[in-house]
């Protein structure tokens, strides 16, 4: 149930960059679908430096622990069958996140360990590095054998993470004494590890969907706030449990956080289902000929694109999403089907009537009310004319004037660009139409989307030629 | 809860008196309070952060990993108290009465553990590095007890106190049994029980803090899961709506087949997760329609072969429609097939018997049924039973006669409740369909063109 969120950035990024530019409708006879490259030019740039860098820390810290000769063999067994065991249950969290919270709260666990029952531990910093690697590509190898691929940046995320913990405490007998002072530093520790987490993963997304680093920062701590607290928490609680329980904590641990894991991943489950479906019902225009195929899609990839690129967080990306699949909805009231179903090319009343339609149909969920008001409003100029110069007479201009808001005007413009461009994929004309609306900027189009607009447009043609 | 039928009040007294009379013979006598009161007052913090579940029936907190930590530190009388300490949990919702029986119901669950846990040769107090691994098994029984016991007196008084009577309305009335899903969650958070317990001796009062993150954590996926999925089933409804509202004849239609199919499905004994899935089913069966072009549906006259034609290919079009979203497999194959026909006259496939997906044979009845009872342009609603007699004579022929049975049964059970007749706005954009695909008793007429 988890897999299908893997679609999803995909084809936004299909939009933006990648060998899988064209989409279904984007498809040009006579073209080679997928043009050459060599292993090393797919991945993308950032990713790469990442799994570089764990590498040469990998291969260094193997080095060093073969020469130094494996310390307390079991509990490594023991952690790095853990770490395997997490990293087998990957779980998908939405906004095409992958984690291995089981895998990396053990990882995290090894690192902090102070003592199994009354055995002190002795192992170093590059053993954990080691361990943790073992026991992540072990646990990779299945998902390989059945052909899904290697989250191979997510994993030297992780590792990194890991890495950094030099283990300090393990030999200060200060630390050994006070529990309250071991707990401070590996709170401290571990709250550090995951902030670390956040800001690679967040930089690694900025690489791959031309989001900005602030943005990018955000939504992720937000979203890996909830499971981070409970990774750093269960880490924690596994390197205290280790001392009393010895590695009996290890087994007794795992009952608890698979099913934290299987309730987050019902989560994740029906996130994704919610957005297929809308996805898929929004295509009932198409069907009943209201619109060309394929437009709602389009605009919908368009407006996130333009969304990320003036900076959006995820959760209104999310409600702009949903709102562009769904903004001809209202379509399906009308009479007759409007030839094409362009919306540009009819009256602003009738269009009018249309957002007002769709927008009804959206506020019968109940759920979806600010998604309503961004269809609602889909239609409003940037800037009333007439509002504007009767403004002219007041004496204290009082900033701008309450416009729709920014998703509304995100998807006016990607609605006008694809009724006038199409499926077409013609550099020119997308240009065109582009210059077009920028004719218009003065009062109908947010200059700001549709410069936002051209940027995306122009990454596209770029890869096109 | 309302009014209870007698049953259910002796039922809850009876579970009343028997915990006020085991945890009041103690002993008390070296109760180490300091415990009981911590625990107690988290038993207290995770009830009052209790998840609601099915609509309000039901609401689950984690407050089992404290009583079971009691279990081992203060044995079976402190741990009684620590679970009557859901009393005291501050929420809105549960009447004085739900609240007296559910801290009843804990205190009864962790005594009981409690006994198990000495029963299998557990030792009361702080556990050590010597205690392990040998209080594991104890442990794992009396979580066991607990969670058993929990659930077996809480369906106890669920199925006392179930709805009876009433006009089904698809999500509630059956189900009263809780699900395994849940059972086996609250056995997986049992084990935090031992770390809070086991974590003491190391971290002291730290350790309930520490293990209490992880459990809200999964209170706060569990919740998201529950508003996700009320929002999912509302914004269905809503674009299936967008979806009828074209013609106000067939308004709710997918709303009422959807709730026929669940009867039927209930009554055959369907799993739970296939009765979700044919609900969905139920409610996108005809999206494929807008894909017919309105003067087809409102010609009133013979339709030519290819008017026909564009009829039967609406199911192929929901299919297409619905094709992408992941969770309906089953519900899949119940959309493109529920216009065939047990004798194979059906269409898009001419399937007939068995080859028919069972989704399908379900859809097919509750559509039918629901076309008869609701109004037309070409005639009045017929009543219920004029419809059954209706389908009783298509069974075998048009229906799976095992599904038409397990309807009538059904509709015995709950009744069925009528469409209102429609009322025509004189704005109304909606169209007048002259023809109902899913009508058995006034089938399409189409021209002979040999």
């Amino acid at each position: 149930m988890s897999e299908p969120t893997g679609r999803i950035p995909r084809e936004l990024k299909g939009l933006i960059g990648g060998p899988e530019a064209s989409g279904t409708t984007l498809r040009t006879p006579g073209r080679p679908r997928e043009l050459r490259r060599y292993p090393w030019q797919v991945r993308d740039s950032g990713e790469l430096l990442l799994v570089v860098a764990a590498g040469i820390w990998l291969v260094a810290a193997v080095t060093q622990t073969a020469a130094e000769g494996l310390k307390d063999p079991r509990i490594a067994i023991a952690f790095g069958a853990l770490i395997a065991f997490g990293e087998l249950l990957r779980l998908n969290l939405p906004g095409d996140r992958e984690t291995a919270p089981i895998g990396f709260a053990g990882a995290l666990a090894y690192a902090l360990l102070i003592r199994v029952g009354t055995h002190l531990v002795q192992y170093s910093a590059e053993q954990v590095v080691t361990v943790a690697a073992i026991g992540m590509i072990i646990g990779a190898l299945p998902h390989l054998a059945v052909g899904r691929p290697a989250r191979v940046g997510g994993m030297a995320t992780r590792l990194l993470c890991v890495a950094y913990i030099f283990r300090p405490l393990a030999s200060n007998s200060a630390v050994e004494k006070h529990w309250g002072l071991a707990v401070t530093l590996m709170t401290a520790l571990t709250v550090l590890a995951l902030l670390l987490e956040a800001v690679l993963t967040a930089l690694l997304r900025v690489d791959e969907q031309r989001a900005r680093f602030r943005v990018a920062l955000v939504d992720e701590m937000r979203v890996q706030l909830p499971l981070g607290a409970a990774v750093g928490a269960s880490a924690l609680l596994i390197a205290f449990a280790a001392e009393v329980m010895g590695l009996a904590a290890l087994a007794v641990f795992t009952a608890p956080l698979l099913v934290t894991q299987v309730a987050f991943r019902r989560y994740a489950g029906i996130r994704a289902t919610y957005l297929q479906t809308v996805r898929a019902l929004a295509k009932v225009t198409e069907i009943g000929g209201y619109v060309e195929a394929g437009h709602c899609e389009r605009v919908s990839r368009l407006a996130v694109a333009i969304g990320r690129e003036l900076g959006v967080h995820e959760p209104e990306l999310l409600e702009l999403e949903y709102a562009a699949l769904m903004h001809d909805i209202g379509q399906l009231s009308l009479h007759d089907p409007i030839p094409g179903g362009a919306t540009v090319l009819v009256s602003r009343h009738d269009q009018q009537r249309i957002a007002e339609l769709g927008a009804d149909v959206i506020q019968q969920a109940q759920v979806l009310d600010s998604v309503a008001e961004i269809v609602r409003r889909q239609n409003e100029p940037y800037r009333d004319p007439g509002a504007a110069s009767g403004r002219t007479g007041f004496s204290e201009p009082s900033g701008p004037p309450p416009g729709p808001p920014l998703s509304s005007r995100i998807i006016k413009t990607a609605n006008a660009f694809d009724d006038l461009v199409g499926s077409s994929l013609d550099p020119g004309r997308a240009e065109a139409a582009v210059q077009r609306l920028r004719l218009d900027t003065a009062s109908e189009y947010d200059p700001a989307t549709v410069e936002a607009l051209s940027r995306v447009v122009g990454r596209r043609s770029v890869i096109q030629m | 809860m309302g009014k209870l039928s007698r049953a259910a009040l002796i039922y809850i007294g009876a579970v009343v008196v028997t915990a006020v009379v085991l945890v009041a013979r103690g002993p008390f006598t070296g109760l180490r309070w300091q415990y009981v009161v911590f625990l107690g007052i988290l038993v207290i913090v995770s009830e009052s952060r209790a998840t609601q579940l099915r609509k309000g029936q039901l609401s689950w907190s984690s407050s089992s990993a404290a009583m079971l930590a009691s279990v081992v530190l203060v044995g079976p009388v402190g741990a009684s108290i620590v679970g009557a300490c859901t009393a005291l949990g501050v929420r809105r919702g549960p009447s004085i009465l739900q609240r007296v029986f559910n801290t009843a119901m804990y205190a009864l669950s962790a005594y009981l553990a409690g006994r198990v846990f000495l029963a299998f040769g557990g030792h009361v107090g702080l556990p050590d590095e010597k205690s392990f691994p040998a209080i594991i098994a104890p442990f794992a029984a009396a979580a066991l007890v607990l969670v058993a016991a929990n659930h077996g007196l809480l369906s106890g008084v669920l199925w006392l106190t179930r709805p009876r009577d009433r006009m089904s309305s698809g999500a509630s009335g059956a189900g009263v049994g809780l699900s395994a899903r849940l059972l086996l969650s609250d056995l997986g958070y049992a084990a935090y029980g031992l770390l809070m317990a086991a974590l003491w001796s190391v971290v002291g009062f730290f350790a309930p803090l520490l293990v209490l993150i992880p459990l809200f954590v999964a209170r706060w996926a569990v919740t998201q899961f529950a508003e996700q999925q009320k929002a999912y089933e509302a914004t269905v409804g809503a674009l299936c709506q967008a979806v009828e509202t074209k013609d106000f004849y067939t308004r709710g239609h997918s709303d009422r087949v959807s709730r026929g199919s669940v009867m039927i499905a209930r009554e055959i004994g369907m799993r739970g997760d296939r009765v979700e899935a044919i609900r969905y089913a139920g409610m996108l069966h005809d999206v494929g329609k807008l894909g017919v072009p309105t003067k087809v549906l409102q010609k009133t006259g013979k339709l030519t072969e290819e008017e026909y034609e564009a009829i039967q290919l609406h199911p192929m079009r929901g299919l297409d429609i619905v094709r992408e979203i992941g969770f309906l497999d089953e519900a899949l194959a119940g959309i493109m097939h529920h216009h065939e026909r047990i004798d194979g006259r059906g269409y898009p496939m001419g399937l007939a018997g068995d080859e028919i997906p069972e989704f399908a044979r379900v859809l097919a009845v509750a559509d039918a049924f629901d076309s008869m009872t609701s109004t037309r342009s070409y005639r009045g609603a017929r009543p219920v039973s004029e419809a059954i007699e209706e389908l009783r004579k298509w069974s075998g022929t048009q229906f799976d006669p095992a599904f038409v049975d397990a309807f009538v049964a059904a509709l015995k059970r709950h009744g069925w409740q009528l469409p209102e007749p429609p009322v025509i706005a004189a704005d109304d954009l909606a169209t007048v369909t002259a023809q109902d695909h899913d009508d058995p008793a006034a089938p399409i007429r189409v021209i002979d063109s040999r």
